[in-house]
C-alpha cells in the first residue's frame, strides 16, 4: 500500500513502485481530468504537479510520488473559477481540448514562480503538444490571467 | 452538458444487463414518457422547457456543439447558451446531406446543415407559435416567439414554450417555413464564444480514453511492427505472469493484452513474445519514391485537356517544369487511438471517439456478428479527429477483445501503435510544367500528380478506371485563367495505408502548385503577387482573397531585417484562402515569425469559430511543412512518437491573423482551409531569403 496526497486528499493504493503516476490517477483512483498522449514525457498531457512543481505524470513512478503534495486538474479549482480556467474561456482556448488540462496545469506553474511571465519566458515553460494549434491563444490567456483581466 | 450522468446510467444499464438499445429520437422521446417536440431529428423541446440539440456530428475541436445550436437558436429564437447538446445516436435521420453516411469529415458540416437546423428551429417556433394561437384564439400572425416563450402583446397572454410543447407536437409538421434574412439575424454571423471551453478547461470534458464502466478491463494490442506485417507465432507465458494481466488474445489486428490498468497491459505487451513476418512486398521509402518519380514521367488518367497545352507550352516564349515531392503523413491526434466496448447476448454496446458513426455500426456488426438493432453506439468527444477517426480500425479491436474475454473492456494504443499504424495522408510527387508568352501570361500548364488513392478503398464509387478525383484537389482545375490545361493522376500502389487528412491531398497539391506559380513569377522576372494578379481571372473569389492578405500582410512594405515574406493561394472544395508568410532563417532552421490569411468561406455563422479553425489549421499545416514525414524501412514506420514525429510546439508556433472576407454565398466550409496555403507560403518566403527553392518536404529534409 502507497500513501499519496492528491488535491489534499489522502489515498491508499496498492500500486507496483514503477507503476507511472498516471495510471495511478487515471485508473485505479478514476479521476480521468489528466490525459495519456505519449507515454514518454514529450507532449505534456500528463502534466500535474508535485509541491508545485510542473511534472509529467506518464514518466514518474508512482513509488517517487509518495510524500508529495500532487495537484490534479480537479484540484486546480473546485469550481473553475481558477484564473487561468477563466482566462482560457475568454480567449476560446480549447478546440478539441484534450491536451488543456495539461496546458493548464504547465500553465499555473509557471504563474506559480513567474507571475508575470515575457513571451520567452512562456516559450521556454509551455512545451506541451496541441494538436489544434491553439498556442497562441495559450499565450493571450496566459498574459490575461497573469494580468489579473480574467 | 450531461455526459457524466449519460454515461453513468449507461453504466448502470450495462450492469444490470437491462438493454434497450435506442434506435431514434422518437424512441428515446418515449421512453422519458412525456410529450415533447421533435420537428427534426436535431431539435427536441421537453415540456420542462429543455430545448436539446441532438448532435448527428462529432466534436472534435471544430466548435460544433456552439454553432450547431446557434443555427438552430436563430430561427427557435432561443437562446444558444441554454440549448443542451447530445451525441446522437446512430440513425439514418442523422446522415450527412453531403457525406450520405453519418460522418463527421470533409468540411461538410455547416455547409450540409446550414439550411437543415434553421428549418428545424423554424418548424419548432411556427407549430409552438400555432399552438398558442389556437389555445388564446386569436390570429398566429399575432404572435411572436421569443427567449422560450410565445407572447399575444394585444391580449398581454404568453406561455412558455415547454407549456405549449403537448399541444404543438400534435401539429402537422409545417411544409414550408420563411427563414430569416441575414440582414435580420441577431445570432448567425455574430461571434459566440465556445459553450464547451469551460469543461475542456477543467478536465470535465468526456473523452474515448475516459469511459469508465463497473468491471471494466483494460487492452493493449502487439500489432505487428510493418504495415504488411502479420503475426507469426506468440507464447504468451511471461505476458500471463505480470501482474494485473487477466488475458491474452488473439484479435485480427495482433495480440491484445488485457489486464486490469493500461500499465499493466502495456507491460503484459512488453513481456509478451511475439513472431510477426514483415509481408510480402513490404513498402520502403526509397524504392517507392523511385516508382513515384518513374510514373511522373508517364502519362496518366484525366479528363479531357482545356485547349491544348501541349502545343501552346512548346510554342510559348518561355518554358519552366518542376516535380515536387511530399511525405506520408500521420494525424498524431493528441487522444491516441481507443474505443471501449461490451458484448454480451443481449447485444453490444460501444462507447467510442469516432468520426464516423456508420461505417463504425458496420464494423461492430461485423466484428461482433449481431445485427444492427443489437448494437449501441455512444460517440463521446474527440482528442482530435483530422480524418483519423473515419477509420474503425481501433473500434473492431475493442470489440473483438471484448467478445473474447465477456468483459467491458476499453482498448488504447500507445502513441507508437498510433504512430506506426496510422492511415497515412498519401505520398505526392507532382509534375508540373507550363509556358509563359512575352509579357509572362501562362499560356498553358500540365499537372501530373502521382498518389496512392484513399478513395479505392474508402469510397470505392468514386474510384473509376484508376481515377481518383479526390487526388485532384487543387490540382484538376487552375485558379488562374490559363487557357490551355491538363492534369492527370497516377494511383501508385505502395502498400502503405492511406487515408484521409486534413484537406488530404489539397495539403501536397496546393504547395506544388502555387511553388510552381512562384517559379513562374521568378522566369517572368515579376513580383509574385503581381505575377497571380496578372494571371487571376479579372473578378474572382481567388483574386480577393490574395488582394486580402497581401493588404493585411503589408505586401511590398519593409520587413525586419532578414524576415523574408512568401504567399499562397488555396482552394478546399468552394472554399479559398490566400496566406502570407514571414519567414527568416536561423542556419538551416527556418523560423516563421507571422502568418496572415484571408478566407472566404461563404456564409460565416460563428466567425470566432472560423478564425480558430483557420489557425489550427494553418499550425498542422506548418508542423507538417518543416518537419512532418513518415518513412518506411521493410514496412515499418521509422517513426514512433513526439521525438521522432515532431511537431510544432508553443516556441514554434507563429503570430497569426485571419481575415474573413464576407460573403453572402452557401458556407462552404472552414475546418480544412487554413492547411493547404501554408507549405508554399513557407517556401516560397524561404526562396525570397535564398534563392533556393524547395522541392521537397518537409522543409527539415530540404535544408539538412
Amino acid at each position: 500500500m502507497k500513501t499519496l496526497t492528491i488535491n489534499g486528499a489522502t489515498h491508499h493504493v496498492d500500486a507496483p513502485d514503477d507503476m507511472p503516476l498516471l495510471w495511478v490517477i487515471r485508473d485505479t483512483l478514476g479521476m480521468t481530468g489528466t490525459k495519456f498522449g505519449c507515454g514518454v514525457a514529450q507532449c505534456g498531457a500528463c502534466t500535474v504537479h508535485l509541491n508545485g512543481q510542473p511534472a509529467r505524470s506518464c514518466s514518474i513512478p508512482v513509488s517517487a510520488a509518495v510524500g508529495a503534495k500532487i495537484t490534479t486538474i480537479e484540484g486546480l479549482s473546485h469550481d473553475g473559477t481558477h484564473a487561468l480556467q477563466r482566462a482560457w474561456v475568454a480567449e476560446d482556448v480549447p478546440q478539441c481540448g484534450y491536451c488543456q488540462s495539461g496546458q493548464i496545469m504547465a500553465a499555473a506553474a509557471l504563474l506559480g514562480r513567474t507571475p508575470k511571465p515575457t513571451d520567452q519566458q512562456i516559450d521556454e515553460a509551455m512545451s506541451n503538444i496541441c494538436r489544434c494549434g491553439t498556442y497562441a491563444r495559450i499565450r493571450r490567456a496566459i498574459h490575461r490571467a497573469a494580468n489579473g483581466e480574467a | 452538458m450531461q455526459r457524466s450522468t449519460f454515461l453513468a446510467s449507461a453504466g448502470a444499464a450495462l450492469v444490470l444487463g437491462a438493454y434497450a438499445p435506442v434506435r431514434g429520437v422518437a424512441a428515446n422521446a418515449q421512453a422519458a414518457n412525456e410529450a415533447t417536440l421533435s420537428p427534426s431529428a436535431w431539435l427536441r423541446i421537453g415540456e420542462d422547457d429543455t430545448v436539446t440539440a441532438i448532435l448527428g456530428k462529432s466534436e472534435m475541436g471544430q466548435g460544433v456543439t456552439t454553432s450547431l445550436p446557434m443555427l438552430i437558436a436563430e430561427e427557435l429564437h432561443y437562446p444558444v447558451d441554454r440549448i443542451r447538446v447530445e451525441f446522437a445516436p446512430v440513425d439514418p435521420a442523422f446522415a450527412d446531406p453531403l457525406l450520405q453516411g453519418q460522418t463527421t469529415g470533409g468540411s461538410t458540416t455547416i455547409k450540409g446543415l446550414f439550411d437543415p437546423l434553421r428549418t428545424a428551429g423554424a418548424r419548432a417556433r411556427t407549430m409552438l407559435i400555432t399552438a398558442a394561437a389556437q389555445r388564446w384564439n386569436v390570429p398566429a400572425s399575432e404572435c411572436t416567439a421569443q427567449n422560450g416563450t410565445v407572447v399575444h402583446a394585444g391580449s398581454q397572454r404568453s406561455a412558455r414554450y415547454g407549456e405549449l410543447v403537448a399541444d404543438a407536437a400534435k401539429l402537422p409538421l409545417p411544409e414550408h417555413v420563411e427563414l430569416a434574412s441575414p440582414d435580420t439575424w441577431t445570432v448567425l454571423g455574430k461571434p459566440h464564444r465556445r459553450t464547451d471551453a469551460l469543461a475542456k478547461s477543467t478536465g470535465r470534458t468526456q473523452f474515448g480514453i475516459d469511459v469508465r464502466l463497473p468491471g471494466m478491463l483494460i487492452a493493449t494490442v502487439a500489432k505487428p511492427p510493418s504495415v504488411t506485417g502479420k503475426v507469426v507465432g506468440y507464447d504468451a507465458a511471461a505476458a500471463k505472469q505480470v501482474h494485473g494481466v487477466r488475458a491474452v488474445v488473439p484479435i485480427s489486428s495482433g495480440i491484445a493484452v488485457v489486464a486490469d490498468n493500461y500499465f499493466a497491459a502495456q507491460q503484459g505487451k512488453r513481456a509478451l513474445k511475439a513472431r510477426f513476418s514483415a509481408g510480402a512486398n513490404a513498402p520502403s521509402t526509397a524504392q517507392m519514391t523511385a516508382q513515384a518519380l518513374a510514373l511522373t514521367k508517364v502519362p496518366g488518367v484525366g479528363g479531357p485537356p482545356k485547349g491544348d497545352p501541349a502545343a501552346a507550352i512548346a510554342g510559348a516564349a518561355q518554358k519552366h517544369a518542376a516535380t515536387y515531392t511530399a511525405p506520408f503523413l500521420a494525424h498524431a491526434t493528441m487522444e491516441p487511438m481507443n474505443a471501449t466496448a461490451h458484448v454480451s447476448a443481449a447485444g453490444v454496446e460501444v462507447w467510442a471517439p469516432t468520426q464516423n458513426q456508420s461505417a463504425a455500426q458496420a464494423t461492430i456488426a461485423k466484428a461482433a456478428g449481431v445485427p444492427p438493432s443489437k448494437i449501441t453506439l455512444h460517440t463521446t468527444y474527440l482528442g482530435g479527429g483530422f480524418g483519423r477517426r473515419l477509420e474503425t480500425d481501433f473500434i473492431q479491436d475493442a470489440v473483438e477483445v471484448a467478445k473474447a474475454v465477456h468483459a467491458p473492456v476499453k482498448v488504447i494504443w500507445s502513441r507508437e501503435d498510433d504512430t506506426q499504424h496510422d492511415y497515412y495522408r498519401p505520398s505526392t510527387a507532382n509534375a508540373l510544367a507550363a509556358g509563359l508568352d512575352a509579357q509572362g501570361k501562362i499560356v498553358g500548364m500540365t499537372y501530373r500528380v502521382v498518389s496512392p488513392s484513399v478513395s479505392k478503398r474508402a469510397l470505392p464509387p468514386l474510384y473509376k478506371n484508376g481515377f481518383d478525383p479526390l487526388a485532384m484537389s487543387n490540382a484538376g482545375e487552375s485558379l488562374y485563367a490559363i487557357p490551355n490545361y491538363h492534369a492527370d493522376y497516377h494511383d501508385q500502389e505502395t502498400g502503405v495505408p492511406v487515408g484521409f487528412w486534413r484537406a488530404p491531398y489539397a495539403s501536397a497539391n496546393a504547395w506544388a502548385a502555387e511553388s510552381f506559380i512562384d517559379e513562374l513569377a521568378t522566369l517572368a522576372k515579376q513580383d509574385p503577387l503581381a505575377f497571380r494578379l496578372a494571371n487571376l481571372p479579372a473578378v474572382s473569389r481567388a483574386r480577393t482573397v490574395l488582394e486580402t492578405a497581401a493588404k493585411q500582410a503589408g505586401w511590398g512594405t519593409p520587413t525586419a531585417a532578414g524576415v523574408h515574406r512568401g504567399i499562397a493561394l488555396a482552394t478546399w472544395d468552394d472554399s479559398l484562402i490566400a496566406t502570407v508568410a514571414e519567414v527568416s532563417l536561423d542556419g538551416k532552421r527556418p523560423r516563421v515569425h507571422r502568418l496572415v490569411s484571408a478566407v472566404d468561406c461563404g456564409t460565416v455563422v460563428n466567425p470566432l469559430t472560423l478564425e480558430a479553425q483557420v489557425e489550427s489549421a494553418m499550425i498542422y499545416g506548418l508542423s507538417a511543412a518543416l518537419t512532418g514525414k513518415v518513412t518506411f524501412t521493410s514496412g515499418v514506420a521509422d517513426q514512433h512518437n513526439f521525438d521522432t514525429y515532431t511537431v510544432v510546439r508553443m516556441g514554434e508556433s507563429p503570430r497569426m491573423e485571419v481575415t474573413i472576407v464576407p460573403s453572402r454565398e452557401k458556407p462552404s466550409g472552414g475546418g480544412e482551409i487554413g492547411t493547404p496555403p501554408v507549405a508554399a507560403a513557407v517556401t516560397n518566403a524561404l526562396f525570397a531569403a535564398t534563392g533556393k527553392r524547395i522541392r521537397t518536404l518537409p522543409i527539415s529534409d530540404a535544408l539538412a
